[in-house]
C-alpha cells in the first residue's frame, strides 16, 4: 500500500512516504535499508590496499612514507581508539629517521572508519591538494600513510617532522546514504594532546554527490595560509571563516562519535 | 571499603565500592577501554557475589567521587530521603532485587521507596539482573508526566517524532513531520536535532514546529534539541519553546564538558516554567543520556560506564523531566561494541531510571560501525516494550539523514502497538482518532486521513513549484 503523499519526498532524502504492508515496510523498503547498511558495513571492515595506494601517490612523483599503528585488526582499531592515535615503536623510529628540512604542513592519509572512502577518493583528493599547496608554495613533508588511524594520530606526525601543521584526510563513519565520505582535519602546531577543539574540519568530501576534491583543496589551502599566518587552528580559525566553511560541514561524518 | 573473597584458592581483592561495582558490571567494551572491567569471568562473578552481600546502607557510607569534589554526588546525598528508604534500609543489594520481583511487594511499595535509592544502589542491583529482571522490575514502575499530554500511563507507549534533515531545510522537515503524523507519530515530543546550533535556525524550526501543533491542535509539544544555553536566549527573544533539552551526564567534570551544571539547568527550568505553555502539566524539560558519556569527555573517576549513566538520572529527577532517553548506541562500538552489549545496556538504563522515578524512553539506535543491526534493534524494541518503557523514537525509515545512525522508524512504533496492544498518549489517540489517522482500534485507518492534514501536504507541495 502506497502513501498518498509521496510528492513529499522531493524535499527530503529522510525515507517518507514508504507505504506499508499492514503496518509493516513494503519488501522493496526493507531491501533498500539492508542494501544501504549492507555498504556501510562493508565500508567499514574492508582491508585497504596501503601498497598499492602508495605506489600510486609515488607515481604522482611524491615521496611517501608508510607507517603503523599497533592495531592488530579491524575489530581491535572500532575497541580502542587509543591505539589509533599513536604509532608503533618500529614506525616511530623511521618517522625520526625522515631527512628532510620542516615543512609547512605533515599530510597524511588513514583509511580511518571507511577503506572505501579512501580506495574510492584518497588519490584524486590528495592530488588536488597537493596542487593547492604548490600554488601558494605551502611545503609538504613526505606523505605519510598509515592504516587504522584517528585523527589525533597526526599531532605525533607533526611534532616528530617539526611541521608547523598536521593535516590527515581520513575515511569518515560510513551512514547509510554515503559510505565513501572523506574527512580532513588541520591542526596547527601539531602536539600531543591537542584537542579537538583546536582543530577545523572539512567534511562529506565525496564526488560527486558531497564537496568536491577541487572545493575541499581550496578550502583546504585557504585555512592553512590562514592558520599559518594567525598561528591558531580549530574553533579561533573557524570564527572568522564561517561563510566560507558552512558548505559540507554537516554531512554524513560531520558529527563524527569518536575522532 | 576493600572486598576480599577466596574462591577455589584463587584470592579476589576490590579496594573500593567503585572497584566492586566496575568488576561486577556485565561486560561491554567502555569499561574494558577504561581499563576497568574484570579480567576474568570468573572475577565478574565473583564481584558480583560481593556486590550481592553488600548491605545498601554502605552505598551511603561511601559516596564514589568526595562531594566536595563533585556537584552530582552532593546532589545525591543532600536529596536521599532516609524516610523513603528506611523499609529496605536493611537490605543488601541481592535482597533488594528479590525485593523488587517479589509477589509480596506492592508496585506502590516500590513507587514509595524511589526517593531513598540511590542511582549507585539502583545500579548496584541491575548489576545482578537478569534481563527479564531488568524487564519484570521495570515493568511495575509507572512513571507518568504532563505537557499537553499525559505521557507513560500503563499500556501506553509514546513516540518522539524526529524529523532531522542535513542542512534544516523547513520544508523537508516539514515533510518528515508530515509523514511522521500520518503514520501516528509524536505524542512524547516533535522534537528536531538541528544541523547548525544558533539562533537564528533554531528559532524558525520552533516557529515552524509550533505552527503545525497549533493549526492542527495536536495535543503534543515541540523541542528543538539545542544546548541549554541556546535555549535560554531563545526564551529571552520570545520564541515558542516548550521543553528545555539538554544532554546530561552522572559527574560534574563530565557536565562541565557539556557546558552545563545544575544552577543553570535550574535557571533553563525556571525560564520555561514562566512560559506557561503546558496546558496539562508542568513538566518541562527534556534530557538525554548515554552510558559512555562520562568516560567520553575523561570524567569517569574510575566509576563504570553503567554506574555514571545511573548517577546522570540523580541529575535528571532534580528537574522533573518530561521526558528522559538513554540514546544507547549512538556513542559506538568503544563503549558498546555489538547488539547484545547494546541490548543489555538499554534494559539496564530504562530499569535504573524507572525505578529512580523517570520517565524513561529509549533511543534504540546504533551506528553502522558497531557490530548490530536493524534486527537487535527489533530485539531491543519488543523487550522495551514488553517493560512498559514510555516511548521511543520515530525517525522517517529509521534511517537518520542528519546524524547518520539508524534508530527506531514510525512502523517500528505501528510494529509494538499490534504485538502488545500498546495506545498511544490518551490525547493524542483521541486525536489520531479524529483525524481518521487511527481507526478507532489502535491501528492505522484504512480509508483517506483528514482533508485538513492532507491539505497542509498539498500547500506545502504547491509551494516547492
Amino acid at each position: 500500500m502506497s502513501d498518498s503523499w509521496l510528492a513529499l519526498r522531493r524535499f527530503t532524502q529522510a525515507r517518507i512516504a514508504l507505504g506499508r504492508a499492514g503496518h509493516a515496510l513494503p519488501t522493496t523498503a526493507v531491501l533498500e535499508f539492508q542494501l544501504a547498511h549492507a555498504q556501510a558495513r562493508d565500508a567499514v571492515h574492508a582491508p585497504w590496499d596501503i601498497d598499492l595506494f602508495a605506489e600510486r601517490v609515488r607515481s604522482l612523483g611524491e615521496e611517501v612514507l608508510i607507517l603503523e599503528t599497533p592495531v592488530a585488526s579491524r575489530s581491535e582499531y572500532l575497541r580502542r581508539p587509543d591505539l589509533g592515535r599513536m604509532l608503533t615503536e618500529a614506525a616511530r623510529a623511521r618517522l625520526r629517521q625522515v631527512q628532510a628540512d620542516p615543512a609547512d604542513v605533515a599530510l597524511i592519509v588513514s583509511n580511518g572508519l571507511s577503506s572505501t572512502a579512501v580506495e574510492r577518493h584518497g588519490l584524486p583528493l590528495l592530488q588536488a591538494i597537493v596542487r593547492g599547496y604548490r600554488a601558494r608554495g605551502i611545503g609538504i613533508a613526505p606523505i605519510c600513510l598509515v592504516a587504522n588511524g584517528r585523527v589525533a594520530l597526526c599531532d605525533e606526525i607533526g611534532s616528530t617532522l617539526a611541521a608547523r601543521l598536521a593535516v590527515i584526510v581520513v575515511g569518515e563513519r560510513p551512514g547509510l546514504s554515503a559510505a565513501d565520505s572523506l574527512g580532513i582535519y588541520l591542526t596547527y602546531g601539531p602536539r600531543q594532546g591537542n584537542s579537538d577543539a583546536e582543530r577545523n574540519c572539512i567534511s562529506n568530501i565525496r564526488e560527486p554527490d558531497g564537496l568536491s576534491y577541487q572545493a575541499a583543496a581550496a578550502k583546504l589551502s585557504y585555512l592553512t595560509a590562514e592558520a599559518i599566518r594567525r598561528g591558531v587552528s580549530g574553533v579561533a580559525l573557524k570564527d572568522e571563516t564561517g561563510g566560507l566553511l558552512s558548505e559540507g560541514e554537516h554531512g554524513e561524518g560531520g558529527l563524527l562519535g569518536d575522532l | 571499603m576493600r572486598h576480599v573473597r577466596t574462591f577455589k584458592g584463587r584470592s579476589y581483592t576490590f579496594d573500593n565500592l567503585k572497584t566492586l561495582l566496575a568488576k561486577a558490571s556485565p561486560l561491554r567494551s567502555a569499561d574494558m577501554l577504561a581499563g576497568i572491567a574484570a579480567e576474568s569471568e570468573e572475577e565478574r562473578a565473583v564481584a558480583q557475589w560481593l556486590l550481592a552481600e553488600l548491605p545498601l546502607t554502605a552505598f551511603l557510607a561511601e559516596p564514589l567521587i568526595p562531594p566536595e569534589h563533585d556537584e552530582v554526588s552532593r546532589l545525591i546525598l543532600d536529596s536521599h530521603d532516609s524516610a523513603a528508604f528506611a523499609p529496605i534500609s536493611s537490605l543488601t543489594v541481592g535482597a533488594l532485587r528479590e525485593w523488587l520481583l517479589s509477589d509480596a511487594t506492592s508496585d506502590a511499595e516500590i513507587a514509595s521507596i524511589r526517593r531513598g535509592l540511590t542511582p549507585e544502589m539502583a545500579a548496584a542491583a541491575s548489576k545482578i539482573m537478569r534481563n527479564q529482571d531488568l524487564i519484570a522490575a521495570a515493568k511495575r514502575c509507572t512513571v507518568t508526566t504532563r505537557f499537553r499530554n499525559t505521557i507513560g500511563l500503563a499500556g501506553r507507549l509514546s513516540t518522539r517524532l524526529q524529523p532531522n534533515h542535513p542542512t534544516d531545510d523547513l520544508r523537508g522537515i516539514a515533510a518528515s513531520v508530515l509523514d511522521g503524523l500520518l503514520y501516528g507519530s509524536g505524542d512524547a515530543v516533535i522534537g528536531v536535532n538541528p544541523a547548525t546550533d544558533n539562533l537564528e535556525n533554531a528559532a524558525a524550526l520552533l516557529h515552524l514546529l509550533d505552527d503545525i501543533i497549533r493549526t492542527h491542535e495536536i495535543p503534543t509539544q515541540s523541542c528543538v534539541l539545542t544546548h541549554v544555553t541556546t535555549t535560554l536566549e531563545l526564551m529571552r527573544r520570545g520564541a515558542p519553546v516548550d521543553l528545555v533539552f539538554q544532554s546530561i551526564a552522572g559527574t560534574e567534570a563530565a557536565n562541565r564538558s557539556f557546558g552545563v551544571n545544575l544552577s543553570l539547568l535550574a535557571e533553563a527550568r525556571d525560564a520555561a516554567l514562566s512560559l506557561g505553555r503546558g496546558t496539562l502539566g508542568d513538566n518541562v524539560m527534556y534530557f538525554e543520556t548515554g552510558q559512555g558519556s562520562a568516560l567520553s569527555a575523561n570524567a569517569h573517576h574510575g566509576i563504570d560506564a553503567q554506574t555514571c549513566e545511573a548517577r546522570a538520572y540523580a541529575v535528571a529527577r532534580a528537574f522533573s523531566p518530561l521526558l528522559v532517553n538513554t540514546v544507547v548506541g549512538f556513542i559506538g562500538p568503544e563503549y558498546l561494541y555489538d547488539g547484545k552489549q547494546i541490548i543489555r545496556a538499554g534494559l539496564e538504563d530504562h530499569f535504573c531510571g524507572k525505578l529512580l522515578g523517570l520517565p524513561m524512553g529509549c533511543d534504540i539506535c546504533y551506528t553502522n560501525h558497531a557490530e548490530a543491526d536493524q534486527n537487535d534493534m527489533d530485539t531491543l524494541l519488543t523487550l522495551l516494550g514488553v517493560a512498559g518503557c514510555n516511548y521511543i523514537m520515530g525517525v522517517p525509515g529509521a534511517d537518520d539523514v542528519m546524524l547518520a545512525y539508524q534508530s527506531t522508524s514510525f512502523h517500528d512504533a505501528l510494529y509494538l502497538r499490534r504485538v502488545l496492544g500498546l495506545r498511544p498518549a490518551p490525547e493524542f489517540e483521541q486525536w489520531l482518532n479524529r483525524m481518521g489517522i487511527f481507526d478507532g482500534g489502535n491501528a492505522l485507518g484504512k480509508g483517506v486521513p483528514s482533508p485538513r492534514l492532507l491539505g497542509a501536504i498539498d500547500k506545502l507541495a504547491r509551494e516547492a513549484i
